[in-house]
C-alpha cells in the first residue's frame, strides 16, 4: 500500500461517495472518523516502515507512480499531514452542528485530498494545477445553485487562476536557473514571476479584495474553512520553493521584501477591521492580517523565524474555526451579520457573542489567548531588526482588537431587562466551549503546540539551518 | 508554413477581439471557438499535431458545453456600467493592446525562440483575456475572459513544456472551468408538463 493512496486517493473517493449521501450525521460521523484516522495514522505510523497487525504484515510506500510523475509522502511529512487532517476533522465534526455537512464535507474532503496531492507531487510544478483544480471544485461551496455568483466569488476565482500561469512558468525558469545559477536575468525574471504568483495565491495586498468580499457574501463557515486551508496549504507550497532554491533563499532582498508585505497586509488588515460594520468582513479582514504575520515570521530568518512561522498554525486554525461558527449561530439572529442587525444578540446568543469577541482578540494577539506567544515571538524578532516597523504592525493588531471591542459593544447592547439566554443547541455549546478552551490552554501553554510542531521543521532540509 | 502561423494569429485575433465587441452569447461562443482553431495551429509547431489536438478538442468541448449551459438559462443581467460602452472605444483599447503586444511578442519571440506569431498571439490572447475581466461583472464574461487568457498561456508554454500529463491537465482545468461558467448561469424555471 502507498502513502498516497491512504492520504490522497482515499479522502477524494470518499469525498466522491459522501456526495451520494443525503442523511447530514451519516455524512459527518463518516468524513470525521475518515480525519480522525487519517491523522492519527500519520501522527502513528511511520512510512517507509514494515509494520505487523496480527497475521497481517504491511509496509506504506513512500511514493505512487502515476504517467511517469509521483506522489511522494516521506516520513518526515506526518507533520503535516496529521495537522491537515486533524483540523479537517475539526472542521467536518462542527459542520453538523450548523447544518452545513451536506453543503461542504464532501466537497470540502476532495479539496484537501487534491491540496495534499499539489504538496506530494513531483515535479512540484503540477502543484500548480492541482491547486486550481481544488478551487474550481471550490465554486459550488461558495455559490449554491440557485443564486447568482458574487463579486467576492468571481474575484476568488479569477485570482487563483491567474496565479496558475505565474507558477507554472516560474517553474519552467527555476529548472533553467538550476542548470544555470549565474544567468541573474533569469534569476530576476523567475523571482518576479513567482512573487507576483504566490501574491495572487495568499492574496497579498493589493490582490486581497476578494478576502472581505466573500466573507462577506459566503455561508461564514464554508469562508472560515475555505480562507483556512488555502492559504495554508500555499504556505507550505511556498517554504518548499525557498527551501529547494538556495539563491531564493539566500536573496539578501528577501527578508525585507517579507517583512515590508507583512507590515503591510497587517496594517491594511487590522485598520481596514477596525473600519468594518460587517462581521463577516471582519473575519476576513483578520485572514488578511494573520497572513502578515506569517509573512513576518519567515522574513525573521532562520530557524526563530521558521519555529515561529509554524507556531501560527495552530492559533490561526482555533481562532478562525471558532469565529466561523459562532458567526454561523449568529446568521440567524440576523442574516447580514451587520453592527446593527447583531444589537443585543449576546444576551440570547450568548456563547457565540462570546465566541466571537474571544476569537477576533486571539486573532489580535491580546494576551492570554492562542495567538499571542507567536505574535509576541514575532514582535520581539521584528524589534531586534527595526523599532520603526514594531509600532505599525502593533498599529494593525491594535486595529483588530479595536473592531472587536466594537463588536462586543454591539453584541451587548440590549435594552435593559432584557433576559439572558443561550440560543446554541447543546452540540454547539460543547464545540465553541473547546475552542474556548483550546484558545486559553493554547495562550497560556504554548509549548505543547510548540513541541508537537518541533517535528515540522524536518521536513524542510535547507530551511532554518 | 509560416503564412499558415499568420493566418493563424489573424484567426485567434479576430476571436478574441470579437469576444470584447460582440454582446451576444452565441457569438462570443462561436469566436471562443475560432480562437481555439487559432490557437491548436500556434501549439502544434512545438508540439505534435496530436498533442495539439488535445487543445483544439478541449477548447471546442469547453464552448459545447458553455452553449448548452446558456441554451437552458435564463439572460445574464448586464453588470458594466464602469466601461464605456462604445464599440469605437473597445475598437482603440483592441488597438493599443495588439501595439503593445507586438513589442512584447518581438522580446519573447526571439527569449524563447518560438515563431512571432505564436509569441504575439499568445501575449494578445493573455491581454485579452485580462481586459475581457477587467471590464466585465458578469459570470458567463468572466469566464470566458479567464478561457482566452489561458488559452494564451497556453501558447507560450507550449514553447517550454511538452508534458503529456500537463496538457492533459490544462485540459482538465479548461473543462473545469467551462463546468463552473455553466454553473455560474441562472437556470430558467423548469416548464410544467400539460
Amino acid at each position: 500500500m502507498s502513502a498516497p493512496a491512504v492520504w490522497v486517493f482515499f479522502p477524494i473517493a470518499l469525498g466522491g461517495l459522501l456526495i451520494l449521501l443525503r442523511n447530514q450525521r451519516l455524512i459527518t460521523l463518516l468524513a470525521g472518523m475518515a480525519c480522525v484516522l487519517l491523522a492519527l495514522t500519520a501522527l502513528l505510523l511511520p512510512i517507509d516502515t514494515s509494520h505487523t497487525i496480527g497475521s497481517l504484515t504491511f509496509r506504506l510506500n513512500p511514493s505512487f507512480e502515476m504517467l511517469g510523475r509521483r506522489l511522494t509522502l516521506a516520513d518526515h511529512d506526518r507533520a503535516w499531514l496529521a495537522l491537515l487532517y486533524g483540523a479537517s476533522a475539526f472542521w467536518f465534526l462542527a459542520a453538523s452542528s450548523i447544518q452545513i455537512a451536506r453543503r461542504l464535507i464532501p466537497l470540502g474532503l476532495v479539496i484537501t485530498g487534491l491540496l495534499v496531492a499539489a504538496l506530494a507531487v513531483e515535479p512540484f510544478l503540477y502543484a500548480a494545477l492541482l491547486i486550481e483544480t481544488a478551487v474550481l471544485l471550490a465554486v459550488p461551496l461558495l455559490s449554491p445553485p440557485d443564486r447568482k455568483p458574487g463579486k467576492g466569488v468571481l474575484r476568488f476565482l479569477i485570482y487563483q487562476t491567474l496565479a496558475m500561469p505565474f507558477i507554472l512558468f516560474s517553474g519552467w525558469l527555476l529548472s533553467g536557473i538550476e542548470a544555470n545559477p549565474g544567468d541573474l536575468a533569469l534569476v530576476a525574471r523567475a523571482a518576479a514571476l513567482l512573487g507576483l504568483g504566490f501574491a495572487l495565491l495568499l492574496a497579498i495586498f493589493p490582490f486581497y479584495t476578494w478576502i472581505p468580499l466573500l466573507a462577506e457574501e459566503v455561508h461564514p463557515y464554508v469562508a472560515g474553512f475555505l480562507l483556512w486551508i488555502f492559504p495554508t496549504v500555499t504556505m507550505f507550497f511556498g517554504l518548499g520553493f525557498l527551501d529547494r532554491y538556495a539563491w531564493l533563499r539566500d536573496s539578501a532582498a528577501l527578508p525585507t521584501i517579507l517583512t515590508m508585505v507583512g507590515v503591510l497586509m497587517v496594517v491594511s488588515g487590522g485598520l481596514l477591521a477596525f473600519f468594518q460594520r460587517h462581521l463577516g468582513r471582519m473575519m476576513g479582514y483578520a485572514v488578511m492580517l494573520e497572513s502578515g504575520f506569517s509573512l513576518l515570521g519567515l522574513g525573521l530568518g532562520g530557524s526563530y523565524g521558521l519555529h515561529t512561522f509554524l507556531l501560527l498554525f495552530t492559533p490561526r486554525l482555533i481562532g478562525l474555526a471558532l469565529w466561523a461558527l459562532a458567526l454561523s449561530n449568529l446568521k440567524e439572529h440576523d442574516a447580514n451579520l451587520t453592527l446593527d442587525g447583531v444589537k443585543g444578540a449576546g444576551r440570547i446568543w450568548s456563547f457565540s457573542s462570546t465566541s466571537v469577541v474571544l476569537a477576533s482578540l486571539s486573532l489580535a494577539g491580546a494576551p492570554m489567548l492562542a495567538s499571542f506567544p507567536a505574535h509576541q515571538a514575532i514582535w520581539e524578532g521584528l524589534a531586534r531588526q527595526s523599532l520603526t516597523l514594531t509600532p505599525w504592525v502593533f498599529l494593525g493588531s491594535l486595529g483588530l482588537t479595536i473592531s472587536a471591542i466594537r463588536v462586543l459593544a454591539s453584541l451587548v447592547s440590549a435594552p435593559d431587562g432584557s433576559p439572558w439566554g443561550a440560543r446554541e443547541t447543546r452540540s454547539q455549546r460543547v464545540l465553541l466551549l473547546l475552542g474556548w478552551l483550546c484558545l486559553f490552554l493554547l495562550g497560556i501553554l504554548p509549548s505543547w503546540v510548540a513541541a508537537f510542531w518541533a517535528r515540522l521543521p524536518a521536513l524542510f532540509e535547507h530551511l532554518g539551518q | 508554413m509560416n503564412f499558415l502561423d499568420w493566418a493563424a494569429f489573424v484567426v485567434t485575433m479576430a476571436g478574441a477581439s470579437g469576444m470584447l465587441l460582440r454582446r451576444d452569447w452565441r457569438w462570443s461562443i462561436a469566436l471562443l471557438a475560432a480562437a481555439y482553431l487559432g490557437v491548436f495551429w500556434l501549439v502544434q509547431s512545438p508540439w505534435s499535431i496530436s498533442l495539439a489536438a488535445v487543445k483544439l478538442v478541449t477548447g471546442w468541448m469547453v464552448c459545447a458545453a458553455l452553449a448548452i449551459a446558456h441554451r437552458n438559462a435564463e439572460e445574464e443581467a448586464g453588470d458594466e456600467t464602469a466601461w464605456p460602452q462604445g464599440q469605437l472605444f473597445r475598437l482603440a483599447v483592441i488597438g493599443l493592446v495588439l501595439t503593445v503586444t507586438f513589442a512584447g511578442g518581438i522580446g519573447l519571440a526571439s527569449w524563447l525562440g518560438m515563431s512571432l506569431p505564436a509569441a504575439w498571439g499568445g501575449l494578445m490572447l493573455i491581454s485579452m483575456g485580462l481586459l475581457h475581466l477587467g471590464v466585465t461583472g458578469q459570470s458567463f464574461r468572466v469566464v470566458l475572459g479567464l478561457l482566452t487568457a489561458l488559452a494564451g498561456f497556453e501558447v507560450i508554454y507550449a514553447a517550454v513544456e511538452s508534458s503529456a500529463l500537463v496538457a492533459g491537465l490544462l485540459a482538465l482545468v479548461n473543462l473545469g472551468l467551462a463546468m463552473v461558467g455553466a454553473y455560474f448561469l441562472p437556470r430558467q424555471p423548469e416548464r410544467e408538463q400539460p
